[in-house]
């Protein structure tokens, strides 16, 4: 009989080693589901895994992953300090959608203002405080009336996007766009582009703004008081109200974080990658960074890995769609599938298994 | 000499390296009252469950009544006229005392006749039970009547109560002793598990004492010195507490009619709370757990905001101050829960340092925590309160309950308190670690600090208190002096809405 026994202490070589069994196993069951869709499992997880980095196209490829990366990274840094407080963010999407917006607005406005220095900032700094006060909402609901952060900020994403798409096709449709949706191309907008800073690097300043996260979240949490009840609210509630933290302002102060950080990546994305804001201009970052968030641990390292690993699945699955005919659809699969076997592989965290032979007696 | 019922010979269980029953051999006569005497950790419970069919043993043997018993699981082992009364109860408030009791039975019977022979068996040992009432309105001691009746409709013919009277008032413990000696003179034999030496003296006609899974005495308590027991039990000379007269000091913490309301469903509110403690001074607060202590401690740390004035700190109003402001002003707490309230089980000793002391220990330098420094603290700690770990890097859900309750006593008496509240010191404590635990807080009284201890152990709270008061159902009693208060005082102090006749018991 095989039986779970618990372990004395929460093992650190499988508190690091499960996402790893995670990919692999992921590699694997994707296979299989490769295999039933009539492909070369072989194949497919090469193109997805290894084609991004080391084909004969990789040049095209490897930028991509800090591009894809950066706002996987600042979203997810952000959520994990949520995370790891017990404060339930889902909806980051939604916070990146409509701190999109707000930071093009500024931009829009100002249209065809010549003031970079003036322009540019202010739109990461409206885009940031969109994304902070749409994650106000679940929050200050939950402190004020006790509701479920998860449904209400989950809840707001499609309300998020019922605003892009009207202001797609409203309030900020390009005028000179011919009647087509979608508003001016910001990444033509000299004063307002989040160009490359380095050429063919794919470096932007949403990748600069996510690194600086990564160490700013790293020094917090390991380092400062904040950092320090960040992890004991989420670790034990009543020792972190005995050691002072104020549990409501803890969840504003984590949903607000998260929903800062979130929509600043939107504001990144709409300047520079996206360059504009269309109706299909999310394209689930916000849901993926919780995938990457766990992946990493909830360690600003961790995530800085997950990220680069979950871009290289958005950039190899975008390979397999078009060379192998592959469904969007198995992609988002195969996501999931990894934040699924994790959950799975986190058992040999605090358990392990014994083989029990009957006894004798 | 009487009949054997129960013979237990080399039992040995280990769990991986620990080993917690080596080579344990005793015997229980029919109709005997059978101590089983022992720190925490000293293989008691593994060796009771053992008995229950919850444990099954590496190797050794038991017969009962000379037949080989090895039960598989407690339906086993009650089939064979094994019944155990737990020290957690496992009821569920919304039900009836019948509901209750019918939801453990395997075939129950229609809930009518559940009810007669819950009110015949309540009338014949003694123990005043209502089978309508609901659980939820019960108190502690009435809920473990309904776990004792549940057990004694299966006829057992060995009972084993796991620490019963802890959570008792001397007077329901009156009742308790009495069922349990008719239980015995009708001949179903009584396995008791404490380490309340009194109890077993009064009660107990044989004690088997354990000592790191192994058997070191049997005794008979009613001849052998509780002293000895005790130094048995520990394996090393005890030190009572020791206290000097004190001047009467300054007034510390004084509460002026404080209410608060209760902190959850079934909490306790507070009502109408006058305490004045000068510095100096032990004042200790008794009453069964659940009387109010939980929200009492809450108000005092702050984690309960209450009117401002009606908590004064050397004559500052601090109600609505929040806990860290109270820390600064030197009122430290030491809550009864040691995981999850006062110390986080998975964070280190360092860590767990941090939680209380960052405000007095300035263990911060410009919002960031100077972890050198609180792991110099952390040390210190151990050090000074004799913190049984490898170091401050361990978790505090590694250490025993013992260590960890000096460590977080420990921690606030080294910030040097004004005031020190200490919620249930040394509740499932073993015996060296709570003498040590009392002298420290008798030292720091010395020192001119004002104490305020509150916990269910009276024994302990005669021992080290200037004065005593009674919280019950959230009210408290006016203080008496501690010295010359008779158990009899002190129950009906503690009494209140309790059934307080000693039940008549049918002859």
């Amino acid at each position: 009989m095989i039986v779970l026994e618990k372990r004395e202490a929460p093992s650190r070589l499988w508190a690091w080693g499960s996402p790893v069994m995670a990919v692999l196993l992921t590699m694997v069951l994707g296979g299989l589901l490769f295999a039933a869709l009539g492909q070369n499992s072989i194949t497919v997880i090469r193109t997805i895994f290894l084609d991004p980095l080391f084909s004969e196209f990789a040049w095209f490829y490897r930028p991509q992953i800090l591009i894809k990366g950066a706002p996987l990274v600042l979203i997810a840094i952000g959520l994990s300090f949520g995370f790891r407080a017990g404060v339930w963010n889902i909806g980051a999407e939604g916070q990146y959608i409509v701190g999109a917006i707000c930071g093009a607005g500024v931009a829009l406005a100002l249209y065809p203002m010549d003031a970079r220095w003036l322009i540019f900032p202010s739109m990461v700094l409206a885009g940031a405080l969109g994304g902070w006060a749409w994650a106000m909402i679940p929050g200050l609901l939950r402190v004020r009336f006790g509701t479920n952060e998860i449904l209400v900020s989950l809840m707001l994403v499609y309300v998020a996007e019922q605003l892009l798409a009207a202001m797609a096709l409203g309030a900020m449709r390009n005028p000179e766009g011919m009647g087509f949706p979608g508003s001016r191309n910001l990444s033509q907008y000299p004063s307002a582009a989040n160009l490359e800073l380095i050429s063919g690097s794919g470096m932007h300043w949403g990748v600069v703004a996510a690194l600086i996260t990564v160490i700013f979240a790293y020094v917090t949490l390991s380092r400062h008081v904040f950092g320090f009840h960040v992890r004991l609210a989420g670790q034990a509630p009543r020792a972190a109200k005995f050691a002072g933290v104020n549990p409501a302002r803890m969840v504003l102060i984590c949903m607000g974080l998260s929903g800062a950080l979130a929509g600043a990546a939107g504001l990144f994305e709409v300047a520079g990658p996206a360059g504009q804001i269309s109706i299909d201009f999310n394209v689930g970052y916000g849901f993926t960074a919780i995938i990457v968030a766990f992946l990493g641990r909830l360690h600003p390292i961790g995530i800085m890995a997950a990220g680069a690993l979950m871009a290289l699945t958005y950039i190899g699955g975008g390979i397999a769609q078009s060379s192998l005919g592959l469904p969007a659809a198995a992609i988002n699969l195969l996501q999931g599938m990894l934040l699924f076997n994790l959950l799975a592989v986190d058992v040999f965290t605090t358990y392990r298994i014994r083989m029990l032979r009957k006894e004798v007696s | 000499m009487r009949d054997t019922l129960l013979n237990i010979t080399g039992l040995t269980k280990a769990y991986g390296s620990v080993i917690a029953n080596r080579e344990v051999s005793f015997s229980v006569g029919v109709g005997e009252i059978h101590a089983l005497l022992g720190e925490n950790g000293a293989g008691k419970s593994t060796l009771v469950k053992t008995i229950y069919g919850l444990v099954k043993p590496d190797s050794g043997t038991m017969d009962m009544r000379g037949a080989p018993f090895a039960p598989t699981d407690p339906a086993a082992a009650r089939k064979a006229g094994v019944g155990m009364v737990f020290q957690h109860f496992s009821l569920f408030d919304a039900l009836t005392v019948a509901e209750n009791i019918v939801l453990g039975m395997d075939n129950p019977p229609s809930p009518r006749a559940i009810a007669a022979e819950v009110r015949r068996v309540s009338d014949q040992y003694g123990l005043p039970l209502d089978p309508d009432q609901i659980v939820g309105d019960l108190s502690a001691g009435e809920r473990q009547r309904v776990e004792i009746i549940r057990c004694l409709l299966q006829n057992p013919k060995l009972l084993i109560m796991d620490e019963p009277t802890s959570v008792l008032t001397p007077q329901e413990v009156e009742i308790l002793f009495k069922t349990l000696r008719k239980l015995a003179a009708e001949g179903t034999s009584i396995l008791y598990i404490s380490h309340k030496l009194s109890e077993i003296a009064a009660l107990c006609e044989a004690a088997t004492i354990l000592r790191m899974g192994q058997v070191v005495a049997t005794c008979d308590p009613r001849t052998t010195a509780p002293r000895e027991m005790a130094e048995l039990m520990v394996g090393q000379v005890l030190q009572s507490p020791v206290r000097a007269a004190r001047p009467e000091g300054a007034m510390a913490l004084e509460l002026t009619g404080l209410s608060a309301p209760a902190s959850h469903r079934f909490g306790t509110a507070l009502r109408d709370i006058r305490i004045a403690v000068r510095a100096g001074e032990v004042l200790g607060i008794g009453g069964v757990a659940g009387n109010g202590q939980d929200e009492l401690v809450a108000v005092l740390s702050g984690e309960t905001m209450s009117d401002n004035d009606a908590v004064l700190l050397d004559g500052k109003p601090v109600g609505r101050s929040p806990v860290n402001a109270r820390r600064a002003l030197g009122l430290l707490c030491a809550p009864e829960e040691r995981l999850g309230h006062a110390a986080a089980p998975d964070m280190s000793l360092t860590e767990n340092a941090a939680v209380t002391a960052i405000t007095r220990k300035s263990l911060t330098r410009r919002g960031f925590v100077d972890w050198p420094q609180a792991r110099a603290f952390a040390s210190a700690v151990i050090a000074q309160f004799d913190v049984r770990t490898p170091g401050p890097q361990h978790t505090a859900a590694s250490l025993s309950g013992g260590n960890l309750q000096k460590f977080v006593i420990g921690r606030e008496i080294m910030q040097a308190p004004r005031v020190l509240v200490v919620n249930q010191p040394t509740w499932g404590v073993d015996a060296a670690a709570a003498a040590a635990i009392r002298q420290a807080l008798l030292t720091l009284a010395d020192e001119g600090a004002a104490v305020v201890v509150i916990s269910q152990d009276l024994d302990e709270l005669m021992e080290i208190s200037d004065r005593f008061c009674a919280l019950t159902e959230g009210r408290l009693s006016a203080p008496r002096a501690a010295r010359g208060l008779t158990v009899d005082q002190i129950g009906m102090m503690l009494g209140g809405a309790h059934d307080m006749e000693v039940a008549h018991v049918a002859e």
